[in-house]
């Protein structure tokens, strides 16, 4: 007996027996999201302190991989729908197009990323605490540098470049004139030197920084993981299309489907990320 | 003409047939994707673990009877193992916390579910559905290998730079966190090996019942051992997920330094200094997400065994069970429960009294359905023509074992007698109960009675009996007394067995305050008897392997003269399952049919016409 109903639906249930196991898969990630998502609400409630994410997070940067996401989540139902009008070339380019933009996104959050980790804050023993770039022996802007670490590769002092506004810290109202704002900061990007004795803590914006990068890292590193598991899937039916679709039609547009409906939960996760991460 | 094509057929047919047939040993015996093959991959490697999770239980019962004495034949080889932590042969505190988490942890996550869900599951819920596999076998495979590797990494902890993790099999932060050692790292990557393992288990479960029932296998006619299989499913693949994201979570604070479970002001070594960490996060949120899953996960150790006893007593009963409905709508009712009731474990914590009082209501409410279940099973006693072979004498014990465990778990469900309770041996006397001679025994049984489906052969019945009378008493003089000294205050996590707080009259009073040393005492007696508990699986491990090879053969497909699909099958069943595919006339429980010729009618034998 071969098993049933790996292609064709089964009549009383309606279902093949792929999407059957999709949806139970994706209601899995729910709980998994949804506990990550549960989390970070209690994180916030009982936080001593949580940013002004708009002060951190680059809006327009978040909105543009929003709308890279939700392009290719049209996308990747055009590619579906392609097949199921026998239109094998259409499908190439439509998943070519979705795997693209899975491609940007990751890439857009790298770079979001890399220039956290070179970014940082400093709170030294006199209770003034700012937030900057670093030089280190001449290096400029270094990854990961900790009071630890600076301690125990023998650095005496660092240059500390501070920011314009500190990050974290609520943006000025734009006032109708805007003089005020602009005026408080012009001479912001000042350097200092730093001796490694006065510092309390270094942190770049790292997970360890605080609940608020950790919880972001946490879940957008979740996420972009399952961006890349979606791509690699979807690349290898792209690449396998011609020969599986003459062979085994139903089969195939039945697996992008399938990956199609991962693909719209991803997108959905990051629906949910952009605003509590990057705007609330 | 019509010979020759027919002969074509058939030795394409043929040649079809050997493909399948003999995929050679690799593919057969170790990387097979037959849910059957893959079912006894998960019997044999749980019941090792069932074995090892014991044997460290063992060494601890050691130190808690004769604490800081040298372990006697063992202690040597523990010394040249795990090195300075069992100086002498000795058992050091540290030594102690690390096989206690462990012991916990492998017994549930290495043992019993592994067992309960994924061996009896995989073997038996596609056979008795009337499907030729598991939806997805390969996915199944896949399944087997991360709860392979996920025990690799467990067993291998033991022998990382600290040892083993040593915060309980809860892992509470931020103990679990600030202990330093790399084992709690690798129990964090091997419970989400785990995690991924049970949860693939999980989809392709509830996909092959929805999705694989042979022709007239209707809902209502699925064996209840399937319900509780459908069921457990559905928490293993609601709950886990949520316990995943707070392992990650952990695994972040242990490795890149956050603070998700660490509050601000976290002081380390030993108050010496504020811990290097940003703070600002919450301990009770690891309690919260474990929870989660930590008690749906009573229901995945304890459904499967009543779905395994329901099939044995309807078996040897010879009649229908009692209220098959009402089963099937209270483990429905248990599963749904079973995911709102997670905070009675954290009563103590102090997250106040309206929360405890809602939690303490969904508690007493849970208990509704598995008491319907438990009276379902008793009833179904009545009236029948037992047959008292071992699966039955198990099967028969699970109900008062398992009754016990439940009903003296209601004070811990209840606030106010829980803050008594807490953390004393009463709590490990009741949840022993409910999983070992309860959970384990149901296992047992279960074992006993489908092993002449897996080998052809029945296992020895003397042995047998042996097994469980000596089991089913060592288990009680193991656990019996550990409701007296929980109930007199003993906390259970001391490995010196209670004697710092051994009571003394400090005020002269002549009233103690502390453990009385009768309590203390107990310690000694409760671990011969745990060691006798060891003795008395050896008929059990000859049994089991001897059985192979010269058991006695069956005489027919059928053995027990069952109903369910799995007994009409060949055996063992082919790679395929059915010669042909089976359609399904009956209901799963038809026993002694009034007028029929013989007192069981399978479910797939067609009205007489």
């Amino acid at each position: 007996m071969d098993i049933p109903y790996t292609t064709t639906p089964r009549e009383d249930t309606g279902l093949y027996n792929a999407k059957v196991g999709i949806w139970l898969f994706l209601a899995s990630e729910v709980m998994l999201f949804g506990a990550l998502f549960s989390s970070y609400i209690l994180l916030r409630v009982g936080a001593d302190w949580w940013p002004a994410p708009r002060s951190i997070l680059n809006i327009p940067i978040g909105t543009f991989n929003t709308a890279v996401l939700i392009i290719s989540s049209v996308t990747v139902v055009l590619a579906w729908a392609s097949l199921k009008m026998n239109q094998l070339s259409k499908f190439k380019l439509y998943q070519g197009i979705t795997i693209l933009c899975a491609l940007i996104f990751v890439g857009v959050k790298s770079v979001e990323y890399t220039e956290k980790w070179k970014h940082y804050e400093i709170w030294l023993n006199d209770g003034s605490n700012y937030s900057g770039h670093i030089d280190v022996n001449g290096k400029h802007n270094p990854f990961f540098y900790t009071h630890n670490k600076l301690v125990s590769e023998g650095v005496t002092e660092i240059t500390f470049t501070k920011d314009p506004h500190k990050y974290g810290d609520p943006l000025p109202e734009k006032a109708a004139g805007g003089g005020e704002a602009h005026a408080a900061e012009a001479h912001a990007h000042e350097s200092m030197v730093i001796k490694t004795e006065d510092i309390k803590r270094l942190s770049a914006f790292v997970p360890a920084h605080s609940t608020y990068f950790a919880i972001y890292f946490t879940m957008t590193g979740l996420h972009a993981l399952h961006v890349i598991g979606g791509a690699l899937v979807m690349f290898y039916l792209w690449i396998t299309a011609g020969s599986w679709f003459r062979s085994r039609p139903e089969q195939f547009t039945n697996r992008i489907e399938v990956s199609g409906l991962f693909w719209h939960f991803v997108d959905l996760v990051w629906i949910f990320l952009f605003p509590i991460l990057y705007l609330m | 003409m019509a010979a020759t094509t027919t002969a074509k057929t058939h030795e394409a047919h043929e040649a079809h047939h050997h493909e399948h047939h003999d995929p050679g040993f690799w593919r057969s015996y170790v990387f097979s994707s037959d849910h059957k093959v893959i079912g006894i991959q998960y019997g044999i490697t749980s019941l090792a673990f069932l074995f090892f999770g014991f044997i460290l239980i063992a060494l601890m019962r050691w130190q808690l009877a004769y604490p800081g004495k040298a372990i006697p034949f063992v202690g040597g080889l523990l010394e040249a193992v795990l090195g300075e932590v069992a100086a002498g042969g000795v058992m050091s505190g540290n030594l102690y916390n690390s096989f206690g988490a462990m012991h916990g942890t492998i017994m549930v996550f290495l043992a019993i579910v592994p067992l309960a869900f994924a061996a009896f599951g995989n073997y038996v819920v596609p056979l008795q559905i009337g499907a030729p596999d598991m939806c997805f076998p390969r996915i199944n495979m896949a399944s087997y290998q991360c709860f392979f590797l996920g025990g690799v990494v467990m067993f291998a902890s033991f022998f990382v730079p600290g040892g083993a993790a040593q915060a309980g099999w809860t892992s509470y932060s931020p103990l679990a966190t600030t202990i330093p050692t790399d084992g709690q790292t690798y129990w964090l990557i091997g419970m989400v090996l785990l995690i991924t393992s049970s949860l693939l288990g999980a989809v392709n479960f509830i996909a092959t019942i929805i999705q694989l029932r042979a022709p007239g296998m209707t809902w209502m006619r699925l064996p209840w051992f399937v319900w509780t299989q459908f069921v457990t499913a559905f928490i293993l693949l609601l709950a886990f997920p949520p316990l995943e994201a707070a392992g990650l979570m952990q695994l972040v604070d242990k490795v890149l330094g956050t603070s998700f479970f660490l509050p601000t002001g976290l002081m380390t070594a030993g108050g010496a200094a504020l811990a290097d960490v940003s703070g600002g996060g919450s301990p009770l949120l690891w309690q919260h997400l474990f929870w989660f899953l930590g008690h749906p996960e009573v229901y995945v150790l304890i459904l499967p065994a009543m779905g395994i006893v329901a099939e044995v007593i309807a078996n040897n009963t010879r009649k229908p069970i009692w209220g098959y409905r009402s089963l099937v709508y209270s483990v429905l009712a248990v599963g749904f429960i079973s995911f709102i009731v997670w905070a009675h474990h954290m009563y103590l914590t102090g997250m106040g009294t309206k929360i405890s009082t809602f939690f303490q209501t969904t508690t007493m409410i849970i208990s509704i359905p598995s008491v319907i279940i438990l009276t379902c099973l008793f009833i179904s006693l009545w009236g029948g023509s037992i047959r008292f072979n071992t699966p039955m004498l198990f099967a028969l014990s699970f109900l008062p074992m398992f009754g016990i465990g439940g009903l003296t778990g209601l004070p811990l469900g209840f606030n106010f007698s829980d803050l008594l309770l807490h953390d004393t041996y009463y709590v490990i006397a009741h949840f022993h109960y409910v999983v070992a001679p309860g959970t384990i025994f149901a296992l047992f049984a279960g074992v006993y009675f489908w092993y002449p489906k897996i080998t052809g052969r029945k296992m020895n019945e003397t042995l047998g009996q042996i097994h469980f009378w000596l089991s089913l008493i060592c288990m009680n003089l193991v656990f019996y007394p550990m409701f007296k000294q929980g109930v007199s205050g003993m906390n259970r996590r001391m490995a010196d067995g209670g004697a710092t707080y051994l009571g003394v009259d400090d005020v002269g009073s002549g009233e103690l305050v502390g453990t009385p040393q009768a309590m203390i005492d107990l310690n000694v007696n409760i671990s011969h008897a745990a060691w006798a508990l060891g003795l008395a699986q050896l008929p059990f491990i000859f049994n089991f392997f001897w059985s192979m090879f010269a058991g006695r053969r069956v005489e027919n497909d059928n053995p027990w003269q069952a109903t369910t699909l799995e007994w009409q099958t060949p055996t063992p069943p082919p790679h395929g399952n059915f010669d042909k595919e089976p359609v399904v006339y009956r209901g799963p429980y038809e026993y002694s049919v009034p007028g029929a010729k013989a007192d069981f009618i399978p479910q797939n034998q067609p009205d007489p016409a």
